[in-house]
């Protein structure tokens, strides 16, 4: 891509996502909201699967404990920016923990730790009802407000949620340029030659989930206004599945994949509405269809296209293996 | 020329018949649980609410203004409610039915009461009406004045002194057992078992075991359909003694179809059912219910087409479509099923939009379910 | 004790239904490293297939059973390992996991969008008649599935060990480059494990169905209990597949009665965790000798 390109298509892209709520009815600027809130979610999970080649099936429990530390302080009186902080920091520690099984284990025995990991913390919301309320949830937690910038109504939530979704995407590419981003893929690719190449690949493991999951934990620190209910249903495996698909769909390893991945997953209901009932069957099977032809996700599609015309580069060594059955 | 003069004409109509159709419609907004676990309450709220909006047209309408109801898929997720609450606000929705699961219906209620939209409810959490939201109404009794309608049966006529209680750990059952144990303390009566279990668990050894070892007098039974049909066949493998009894579910058609010769002389308190057929608007919905979906109607159908309907009788009581006057009428007010037929019983909200009326105990005798008594309003 | 009796059997009874998925699962892996996300789902399945052969085809029960089990064998062992298992696997596991769950989501809310949302009673192929053994009671039924489950595992290491074909399945799962050398058929070999397991789930979803009751959303949490089980007893043992299966179904049942209604989901998570941490290999498996 030409240099003066980039960026210009993100100066677009942004002022696009400034002008798209414009006029628009609440349930729109509600549908936008939520798209940016997953997918800051997604770009962790992308960091952990994407870059580092780790699967987690957790990150749903990761926005839940970012969700009930900032419910919890902001009912107890505390503002959003100081809450969320707290929450971010309990959700590196969380996930660093959670990375340990991963040193031992990796592909789906690592799917299953972490959907049960997912599993335990939604049965300890559940069940700890004094601290989280139960399957009754938590309800009437104040949207933050900035003095002159109250994010009460629904478009000043829009552009806050904005704010820190750029923050947070200016963030993660900072991580993905730096030397540990280089040493993430490096463990993707090839952990043994990483190894041998001096990166500590324990620590870069670990890592992975840590960041990745502190994303998590800022998604549910914005679901927390947003909602202003929360309750252990909505934190379940299910959901991590559906934060998983958006980062496969979108394209698993390249930075916007995430965006992309999320939108489709939060607007397909809206698109395949004449569908009825049957998007989700139509969903699951493009699904199945892309990881057979496409396996690199939509913004991979445009890559191949590219590929076409030009030679081919390095092929991503973890989509090479188990050739076996053919 | 003339394709272009076409196009003009048809638009010019199109518009026209639009605009006419706007002044003359009312939209209603149903919000449910379509697809995901809530699915089979949705669908069936969602069908007895077609059926009363058929009759509404057939009958004017509301206000003279046909009705049109337009039906919004929550997926069981709570999230989803809320924007498609605020959706249906903004597509016009003048009213909402919806939704049932109680998760959803705390947070959808909040978009609701900010547009001042009315909106009606099917779900049976106490802390739904506790929350000072004035645009919220019940389509049948919250679990704390159903759960306590069942006490006189415990106290009176099977003199307990010891019971159990097996829920399931949701917010629906989680609600229903709280004040259930609230309820026995106040009556004197001791709590001796109390049995938790997972939704959608399969396997209840364990639990009805439980039950069997602690041998109280009587277990009440607070559960969602299979799990209940679930667990009446386990308690008749293990021979469980007791009389089981229930709250709305245990003795539904589907419970009944599910668990089979199990589910014999299960007793259950109902809001409203469909086997009341010697109530005449009751019969008439289960006949009309039956011929157009093949199936039998559920206790979640009745209260949809009694939301739907209340909506109507309201609205016009009111005499415009006015989410505040609406709010204002509604409290305190009082159905009589004479003069509003299709109320099916005589029926009243207070001031926090929690409902109460007429209610029947029902057992399950040679496979269907037989009305054994009637409880009054509370 | 006629209470920690019934829990026993009851348990077993329940443990050998994961044994029996379990056992599918252990034999795809080794076989094509294919590890099924919707194995559970692959059990809710063949039981709708009864119904609609008994529904809309009016076939009597016994032989819609027959149907279920071929179109089972079809659908999920050759369509699965052709139109899924094969083209993605190339592209890497997680690839494969993830188009896996995929399919979970499709065979689920198929069901319910064409058949139903409510769950529908299903006849039982043996007498549901209660058993009192010591005050404990369990159904006639319990007893057939534990035997089913018990017989299978036999007949299963009988085929491995003792038959030529047997020989050449666990030739390519130990190796299929050099069994290859040797002369195995190692895609034919490949196909009969498919085969295997969907019949092995199909017999598992007509033994569990009347009394779970057919439900679009069944194998939500079987898939994810057979699968603790697989590794549990050890993911390359047969034997380690029902040791697991019948050690989680007898837990799970002690946890709710003993000590926990609340947290019992919680048990085979914990177990799954701490199993992985300190013996990967399982509670009856070798180990391979390579990180998994």
């Amino acid at each position: 891509m030409k240099r003066w390109l980039r960026p210009l298509l993100l100066v677009l892209l942004l002022a696009l996502a400034i002008i798209a709520p414009l006029g628009q009815g609440n349930y729109i600027v509600y549908t936008l909201t939520s798209w940016l809130i997953f997918s800051i979610a997604a770009m962790g999970l992308n960091l952990t699967l994407g870059y580092a080649g780790q699967i987690s099936l957790a990150q749903a429990s990761f926005m839940a404990i970012g969700a009930y530390t900032t419910a919890l302080l902001t009912l107890a009186g505390w503002h959003w920016v100081l809450a969320m902080p707290l929450g971010l920091i309990l959700c590196f520690a969380v996930g660093l923990l959670l990375g340990y099984p991963a040193l031992r284990v990796k592909g789906h025995f690592l799917a299953f730790v972490t959907l049960a990991f997912n599993t335990l913390v939604f049965l300890i919301l559940r069940n700890e009802e004094w601290l989280t309320g139960g399957s009754y949830g938590l309800v009437g937690m104040p949207r933050p407000d900035f003095g002159l910038f109250s994010t009460m109504k629904q478009l000043p939530f829009y552009y806050f949620t904005l704010g820190i979704t750029v923050i947070a995407s200016l963030v993660m590419w900072g991580i993905v340029r730096s030397p540990w981003g280089r040493a993430f893929k490096a463990l993707r690719e090839n952990p043994v030659r990483a190894e041998s190449l001096g990166v500590d690949t324990r620590r870069i493991t670990l890592l992975a989930f840590a960041i990745g999951s502190v994303y998590g934990g800022l998604a549910g620190a914005l679901i927390t206004p947003l909602v202003q209910f929360i309750e252990p249903g909505s934190f379940g495996v299910g959901h991590s599945l559906r934060i998983l698909l958006m980062v496969v769909v979108g394209g698993a390893g390249y930075f916007f994949g995430p965006f992309l991945g999320a939108g489709v997953v939060i607007m397909l209901p809206e698109m395949l509405r004449f569908t009825a009932g049957y998007y989700l069957i139509i969903y699951s099977a493009l699904v199945i269809v892309m990881l057979v032809f496409v396996p690199s996700g939509l913004i991979g599609i445009g890559g191949r296209l590219r590929e076409k015309f030009r030679p081919r580069r390095e092929v991503r060594a973890d989509m090479r293996e188990g050739a076996r059955l053919q | 020329m003339y394709r272009k003069y076409l196009l003009a004409v048809t638009t010019a109509v199109l518009t026209a018949t639009g605009a006419a159709q706007a002044q003359e419609t009312m939209k209603l907004g149903m919000v449910a649980e379509l697809s995901g676990p809530g699915a089979p309450a949705g669908t069936n709220w969602r069908d007895g609410i077609k059926i009363a909006v058929e009759e509404i047209n057939a009958d004017g309408g509301i206000l003279q203004n046909k009705v049109e109801l337009i039906e919004y898929d929550t997926q069981t997720d709570p999230q989803v409610s809320r924007a498609l609450v605020q959706k249906a606000i903004d597509e016009g929705a003048f009213a909402i039915l919806g939704t049932i699961y109680s998760g959803s219906t705390m947070v959808n209620m909040l978009v609701a009461q900010q547009n001042s939209t009315p909106q009606f409810v099917g779900s049976e959490a106490p802390s739904i009406v506790e929350k000072g939201n004035p645009f919220v109404y019940r389509t049948s009794s919250g679990a704390q004045k159903g759960v306590p309608a069942l006490t006189a049966y415990f106290t009176d006529t099977l003199k307990a002194k010891k019971v159990g209680v097996a829920w399931v750990n949701n917010e629906f059952g989680k609600g229903g057992r709280d004040v259930f144990v609230e309820e026995m303390k106040k009556a004197g009566i001791e709590v001796i078992a109390d049995v938790a279990s997972e939704q959608a668990q399969t396997d209840y050894a364990a639990d009805v075991s439980k039950l069997k070892e602690a041998n109280p007098e009587a277990v009440f039974v607070y559960m969602n359909q299979e799990e209940s049909a679930r667990f009446l066949i386990e308690a008749k493998k293990q021979a469980l003694p007791m009389p089981l009894i229930g709250e709305v579910t245990l003795t539904e058609a589907k419970v009944i179809e599910l668990a089979g010769a199990a589910a014999e002389g299960a007793i259950a308190h109902v809001g409203v059912t469909a086997t009341a057929t010697d109530v005449p608007g009751i019969g008439d919905f289960a006949k009309k219910f039956e011929e157009t979906f093949k199936r039998k109607p559920t206790h979640d159908a009745i209260k949809g087409y009694v939301g739907a309907w209340t909506t109507k009788y309201v609205t016009e009581l009111v005499g415009k479509a006015d989410g505040e006057a609406f709010a204002e009428k509604m409290h305190g007010l009082c159905l009589k099923a004479a003069d509003y037929p299709k109320i099916l019983l005589d029926t009243c909200w207070d001031e926090n939009g929690e409902m109460s009326r007429p209610s029947f105990m029902v057992q399950v005798k040679d496979g269907a379910p037989v009305v054994i008594g009637t409880v009054p309003a509370n | 004790m006629s209470q920690l009796l019934q829990v026993l059997l009851s348990g077993l009874a329940t443990g050998s239904i994961y044994a029996l998925v379990a056992i599918g699962f252990t034999l795809v892996w080794q076989a094509a490293q294919t590890v099924n996300f919707a194995q559970g789902e692959f059990v809710m399945l063949p039981a709708f297939f009864v119904l609609v052969a008994m529904g809309y085809f009016g076939l009597p029960f016994l032989p819609a059973l027959l149907v279920g089990l071929v179109l089972s064998v079809l659908v999920l062992g050759v369509l699965f390992k052709k139109l899924i298992a094969e083209p993605i696997l190339p592209h890497g596991g997680i690839t494969l996991i993830i188009a896996t769950m995929a399919l979970g989501i499709f065979l689920k809310e198929s069901v319910k969008e064409f058949y139903s949302a409510e769950a529908q009673p299903f006849p039982s192929m043996f007498p549901n008649d209660p058993i009192d053994i010591f005050g404990a009671v369990v159904s006639l039924q319990d007893l057939f599935n534990l035997a089913i489950s018990l017989g299978v595992v036999v007949l299963l290491t009988l085929f491995l060990n003792r038959t030529r074909t047997g020989r050449c399945m666990q030739a390519t799962a130990q190796n299929p480059a050099v069994a290859e050398i040797l002369g195995v058929d190692v895609k034919r070999m490949i196909l009969y494990t498919f085969l295997i397991n969907a019949a092995l789930a199909a017999l598992a979803s007509f033994l569990i169905t009347p009394v779970y009751l057919a439900k679009f959303s069944n194998g939500e949490t079987l898939g994810l209990i057979a699968f603790i089980a697989a590794i549990v007893g050890g993911f390359n043992q047969i034997r380690g597949a029902l040791v697991g299966g019948l050690l989680i179904g007898v837990l799970d049942n002690l946890t709710a009665t003993y000590v926990t209604a609340q947290y019992r989901a919680a048990l085979p998570l914990v177990l799954l965790i701490v199993i992985i941490m300190l013996r990967p290999q399982g509670l009856m498996g070798t180990s391979e000798g390579r990180s998994v």
